[in-house]
């Protein structure tokens, strides 16, 4: 077949007009499409590339760990039982030889035997419930926190016999009953699933510092591990902390200054 | 082999076994049969002609009132909720509690905070005239509610 300069030109045009309008649409295609524009942070977000809390022992008096307590089973609707075998807790008060087990001995400073020590989620670096958990309800956020999606949790409890801090709580009933103090702002949970701190995420988020810490007044300190000028890394640079059950490897994030 | 079948019929035939069988008591049992349909057939008969209204979820709540008239949308267009709030909602969790990413823009541009309990209700304050209309019509129990609170600040004041 003969083909002229200009057929062939008319042609090459036209085909690279249909090409550019392709090319066009694929891009259109490929970029970030209307879903992920549509969900956002709130601009005001705290982030860290691994969140951790220091206990200051000599600042934590029982009224400043009560009011801790408190302010943390208030805002999240955390029912009191009052039988401990059914009990909810997010964070609590243990005496130094449960709370350090194998730590403890004869000739104890007396401010470590007369003290008792608030405990939580420690939010362990190496996570043993997350690695038993079958539907994946329980996972380590990028930042460190070990979530619960509540939603997800069949109420297995592979979690509560993973955990070695008893950290999770099952809800053996419908909790709303039990639930004093009242939250309009954090869901309750419903009988048969589990439940923890949570480091206050739903805070973070808005640019709040957790709960416990906020009561705190100054004998919890929370912030950014990854970051070498953070304030909690800064006291671990300086002084002598504890772990709950180092030996076992999980690598807890929440430090004891005694 | 034919004379053992024969043998086999003639015996049969001795134990009555091609004798026509008849009902005993044909009369009442057939007037049972009749009773016994009537009976199962009664609530389509009684609700004969008598479609169930469709609901009307109501939208007159205080919140919404305050809005300045072309304000009183939701975050996508009424058509759009109406279809697929459930589906928008299931996203909306998985965005909070996955990604962390709790505010969404809607389809007027505004940014809402992403929260059933806080953001939906706060304008639908009604649970039983809003959501539970449809939901009872069409004979659905989500199980939203066992942990989100549907009425907030009842639930907080101790009334619920």
């Amino acid at each position: 077949m003969d083909i002229n300069r200009r057929e062939f030109l008319k042609i090459a045009g036209a085909s690279t007009a249909i090409g550019l309008l392709g090319g066009w649409k694929a891009v259109e295609l490929l970029a970030p499409g209307d879903v992920e524009a549509k969900y956002l942070q709130n601009p005001k977000v705290l982030t860290a590339k691994r969140w951790a809390m220091v206990v200051d022992m000599k600042k934590m008096n029982q009224e400043t760990a009560k009011n801790c307590i408190e302010a943390c089973h208030r805002i999240h609707n955390v029912p009191d039982i009052g039988d401990s075998k059914r009990e909810i807790k997010w964070i609590w008060l243990e005496p130094f030889e449960n709370a350090f087990p194998g730590q403890h001995q004869e000739h104890l400073a007396e401010q470590l035997t007369g003290q008792s020590f608030i405990v939580m989620c420690n939010h362990c670096d190496n996570p043993p419930c997350v690695r038993v958990c079958p539907t994946k309800a329980t996972w380590k956020r990028e930042d460190g926190i070990i979530m619960m999606d509540q939603h997800r949790c069949i109420g297995c409890r592979f979690c509560m016999a993973a955990c070695p801090f008893g950290s999770r709580s099952f809800n053996w009933m419908d909790p709303r009953p039990f639930i004093k103090k009242r939250s309009p702002d954090y869901p309750t949970r419903e009988k048969g699933v589990v439940e923890k701190c949570n480091f206050c995420a739903e805070r973070l988020a808005k640019g709040q510092m957790p709960a416990c810490v906020e009561a705190s007044n100054g004998a919890l300190i929370f912030g950014d591990m990854g970051d070498p000028g953070s304030e909690p890394r800064k006291i671990l640079h300086t002084h002598y902390t504890l772990t709950r059950k180092t030996h076992l490897g999980t690598n807890p994030q929440v430090y004891y200054l005694v | 082999m034919a004379d053992d079948t024969k043998k086999v019929i003639n015996s049969l035939k001795e134990t009555g076994f091609f004798k026509q069988k008849r009902l005993y008591d044909r009369g009442k049992v057939i007037i049972g049969i009749i009773i016994f349909l009537a009976l199962l057939s009664f609530p389509l008969f009684y609700n004969m002609g008598k479609a169930a209204k469709a609901p009307e979820p109501e939208i007159n709540t205080p919140a919404i009132q305050r809005l300045p008239e072309t304000e009183r949308v939701c975050v996508e267009p009424k058509s759009y909720m109406k279809d697929n709030h459930m589906k928008l909602l299931n996203e909306w969790r998985d965005q909070v509690v996955r990604e962390g990413k709790r505010d969404y823009v809607g389809f007027n541009n505004k940014k809402y905070t992403i929260s059933l309990q806080n953001t939906c209700m706060e304008c639908h304050s009604n649970y039983d005239n809003f959501c539970n209309k449809c939901h009872t019509y069409s004979g659905i129990t989500p199980y939203c509610w066992t942990c989100h609170l549907n009425k907030p600040e009842e639930w907080a004041a101790g009334k619920q």
